[in-house]
């Protein structure tokens, strides 16, 4: 069954107007067609990210399902701690974290495989906005190659980590990645990723204005270009079995990355550089969509 | 202790609002034009604020209280019927 | 009245194992550490084995496991964990999350030295570094106390006045690998004295949906580690009360926040806890018997600190000698400045001879305890007791060094 707009907006969703959240926030976004999939019989369980500012101060929360915040490290393994006190209670609810880049690739991937490797009854969603916003655009391990941050004045030298590919070979039952552009493929990602049973983990491309320094009202335009010109590619890979979920015609990845300040000044040579990692990519993973098996 | 120990616990209830008018935030404001707009809900589908609803006309409705105004729902909307518009003063 | 239970021998992470089990805990995460990890074998075989019914969490840290643990209690289950030295020590962050969540945790911290160098004999170092996380520590001389106190900390943590996580602390190895006579009382007098948790504050549940843990800004905080502060201290009642009530219900009394010895009609007193205070039970009558008027006074419960008892025990005695078993740099035993803080604003208050030892695992018998005991009281009586703490039992050669006069204190 593939989600329909008319589906979504059946669903109320567990995100409410009026947080804290910046304008034309990639995560915000993102909660909220996600929550509408997963339902009101649903826990978050929440990093150090600026997730936790989005909720808004105490007593107030703009987040109307349960929600727990946990140390910056300890996402997964809390969730796993609720996901199996709801066992022990006979109750069948979705466990899911909710983390930004930093809290999953770097200081929160130790316990994410933990929780992946056990093969713990619950979602993981990266939501990544590629650098630690939160704090105010410091460099993560999921910052991509000649980004811009405030602690990579000159443009980061290092690849990101392949986090999905990562928890893929975990060979747990489900892992997608998802952009803020396509949204219906976002939902229809999180519509089968509730149904599996076993560790799932859903990677958010997840456009930050204030730390891409891109157009606030271009927060889908940008998504959708990460998309188009294959610098985040969409894919799923459920039981071992990768399958690239879209497949538009390609753009050139100038046109994405002329919209964001944080790649302003690159060189052509970067540019070309750039491109040609695109499509290593692109083509690795039409080469992987032909195997029957990727882990 | 006779007076009882209050448990003071950080628990938030879930609350429109809850950063407060978020309106006033606003540079711009998106205005639809029933005429242009096709009511495909792509203004709903993209709004990062969950402003956006259903006006008792059948047209997309926006909450000014909350509204950020970051002009997302103007940028994805194909037949381009909604407008930024500047605030006044 | 009386044990009704079985009778077995067994080492002090058996019985906390067993305790576990008694206490129906619902979600056990685990990680290895000597010389904890028999504790977490055992609670393993019982579960697989069926004798006890428990989510058994493999994972992958301690910091995962205290992480787990607080999930766990947040989605309202009774949970329990153990742990030692170093990881206690990577736990520390959610130590603090555990308690300022709330969340009745349990957990045996089996006390092991830290490193470098790697050591895994027993001192207190692992514990005492911990006790401002907002957990209640109580520490332990005998594996019977060790199965008892697991099980009355878990009436005392779920009180809805204190709502704390709390750790029962046993010395490595004296405790968790020496076997000692256990009763194991009899699972549905445990069930009567320690019903299920039900938490009534909060918990995660997608009928009531709650957002815990958000920002809270200057003008909220600072109540709420009050609150802390309030049930810890009201715990101290309730610890007394629920041995109270454990002593009715199964005939066994370890003492309150304390145990004291033969204090009635002491001259000098000697604070101190863990095993060290049953060797001290021996050091007392080995004085006694060569005619000082000495009493033990044993600190079961570090945190919340009995600072009412150690006022109303220790005022207006001779001399009071605490023994401390891990060492605040430069400051001194954490017992002894804990002591200190009881006693100054008091008339009457004894000076205190406060002496450091037993670091990772160096023997700590009755007669280094009556020899410390001697000094301290020699000190007190000729007016030599020139230093907030003392090191005792070093090497000669490091002993002359510190006891020179060029040493600052």
């Amino acid at each position: 069954m593939t989600l329909t707009i008319h589906d979504l907006r059946k669903e109320p969703g567990s995100y409410l107007p009026g947080s804290a959240a910046c304008p034309g926030c990639g995560a915000t976004l993102a909660f909220r067609i996600a929550s509408r999939v997963l339902g009101p019989n649903t826990v978050y369980v929440v990093p150090a990210s600026c997730f936790s500012v989005i909720q808004s101060p105490f007593p107030k929360s703009a987040i109307s399902a349960p929600l727990y915040n946990i140390a910056f490290p300890a996402a997964a393994a809390t969730a796993s701690g609720v996901y199996r006190a709801y066992k022990m209670l006979g109750k069948d609810v979705n466990v899911v974290v909710w983390a930004g880049d930093g809290g999953t690739v770097d200081i929160g991937i130790q316990a994410l495989s933990g929780a992946a490797e056990r093969g713990e009854n619950i979602l993981y969603v990266c939501y990544d906005n590629e650098a630690y916003m939160n704090t105010g655009i410091q460099r993560s391990g999921a910052t991509p190659l000649l980004a811009w941050t405030k602690t990579t004045p000159s443009g980061k030298r290092e690849m990101p980590k392949d986090m999905p590919m990562i928890v893929a070979a975990h060979r747990v039952p489900y892992v997608a990645t998802a952009s803020v552009g396509y949204p219906f493929d976002l939902a229809n990602k999180f519509e089968k990723a509730k149904k599996i049973k076993g560790f799932k983990y859903i990677h958010i491309f997840s456009t930050c204005p204030p730390g891409w320094n891109s157009p606030v009202s271009k927060t889908a335009e940008v998504a959708k270009l990460a998309v188009d010109t294959y610098f985040w590619p969409l894919y799923e890979i459920e039981n071992g079995k990768l399958r690239i979920t879209v497949k538009p015609k390609k753009r050139p990845l100038r046109e994405f990355l002329e919209l964001q300040d944080r790649f302003r000044g690159l060189t052509e040579r970067e540019i070309e550089e750039l491109e040609k990692i695109v499509m290593e990519k692109w083509n690795f993973l039409l080469h992987l969509e032909k195997s029957e098996r990727v882990f | 202790m006779g007076l009882g120990v209050p448990i003071i616990v950080p628990v938030s209830k879930p609350s429109k609002g809850a950063a407060g008018k978020t309106g006033l935030w606003r540079v711009e404001r998106p205005v639809v034009n029933e005429d242009k707009c096709i009511k495909c809900w792509l203004c709903w589908l993209y709004c990062p604020e969950d402003v956006i609803s259903e006006g008792d006309n059948g047209f997309p409705k926006i909450d000014y209280t909350f509204c950020k105004g970051c002009g997302v729902c103007a940028d994805v909307c194909p037949t381009k019927a909604i407008q930024m518009v500047r605030e006044e003063e | 009245m009386g044990p009704e239970g079985t009778w077995e021998i067994i080492t002090g992470n058996h019985a906390a194992a067993i305790a576990a089990k008694l206490a129906r805990v619902k979600v056990v995460p685990a990680y290895p550490i000597t010389p904890q990890t028999t504790i977490v074998e055992y609670i393993a075989s019982f579960i697989d084995s069926g004798q006890m019914e428990a989510e058994y969490i493999r994972v992958e840290s301690e910091h995962s496991a205290m992480a787990a643990a607080i999930g766990a209690s947040a989605a309202g289950v009774r949970a329990f964990t153990a742990t030692a030295s170093q990881g206690l020590l990577l736990m520390s962050e959610v130590l603090h999350w555990a308690a300022g969540s709330r969340l009745p945790i349990g957990m045996a911290v089996v006390n092991r030295a830290v490193g470098p160098p790697w050591n895994i004999h027993v001192d207190h170092q692992d514990a005492m570094s911990q006790r401002d996380t907002g957990w209640l520590q109580v520490y332990v001389s005998s594996n019977q106390e060790v199965l008892d106190t697991i099980l009355m900390m878990y009436k005392v943590a779920e009180n809805p006045d204190v709502l704390l996580p709390f750790m029962v602390c046993l010395d490595g190895f004296v405790l968790s690998h020496t076997y000692m006579p256990v009763n194991i009382p009899r699972q549905e007098d445990v069930a009567e004295f320690l019903p299920e948790y039900s938490p009534s504050h909060w918990k995660l549940d997608p009928n009531d949906p709650i957002t815990f843990g958000n920002l809270a800004l200057p003008d909220e905080y600072q109540e709420m580690r009050w609150s802390m502060d309030l049930s810890m201290r009201r715990a101290l009642d309730l610890i007394e009360d629920v041995s109270e009530e454990f002593f009715q219900k199964f005939g066994r009394y370890h003492g309150g926040a304390t145990w004291k010895y033969k204090v009635e009609d002491s001259d000098y007193v000697i604070v101190t806890a863990g095993t060290m205070a049953s060797e001290a039970e021996v050091a007392v009558d080995e004085l006694r018997d060569e005619g000082m008027r000495v009493g033990l006074l044993k600190v079961r419960s570090f945190r919340p600190f009995p600072h009412r008892d150690m006022a109303e025990v220790l005022q207006d005695r001779r001399g009071v000698v605490v023994i401390d078993r891990s060492i605040a740099f430069s400051s001194g035993g954490p017992l002894g400045i804990e002591i200190r803080s009881s006693l100054y604003n008091r008339s009457g208050s004894p000076p205190i001879a406060n002496y450091v030892t037993g670091l990772g695992g160096r023997d700590v018998t009755y007669r280094d305890i009556v020899a410390m005991a001697k000094d301290g009281i020699g000190r007190i009586m000729s007016d030599r007791l020139r230093r907030p703490y003392y090191w005792f039992k070093l090497k000669p050669e490091y002993e002359r060094i510190e006891l020179s006069e060029e040493v600052r204190m």
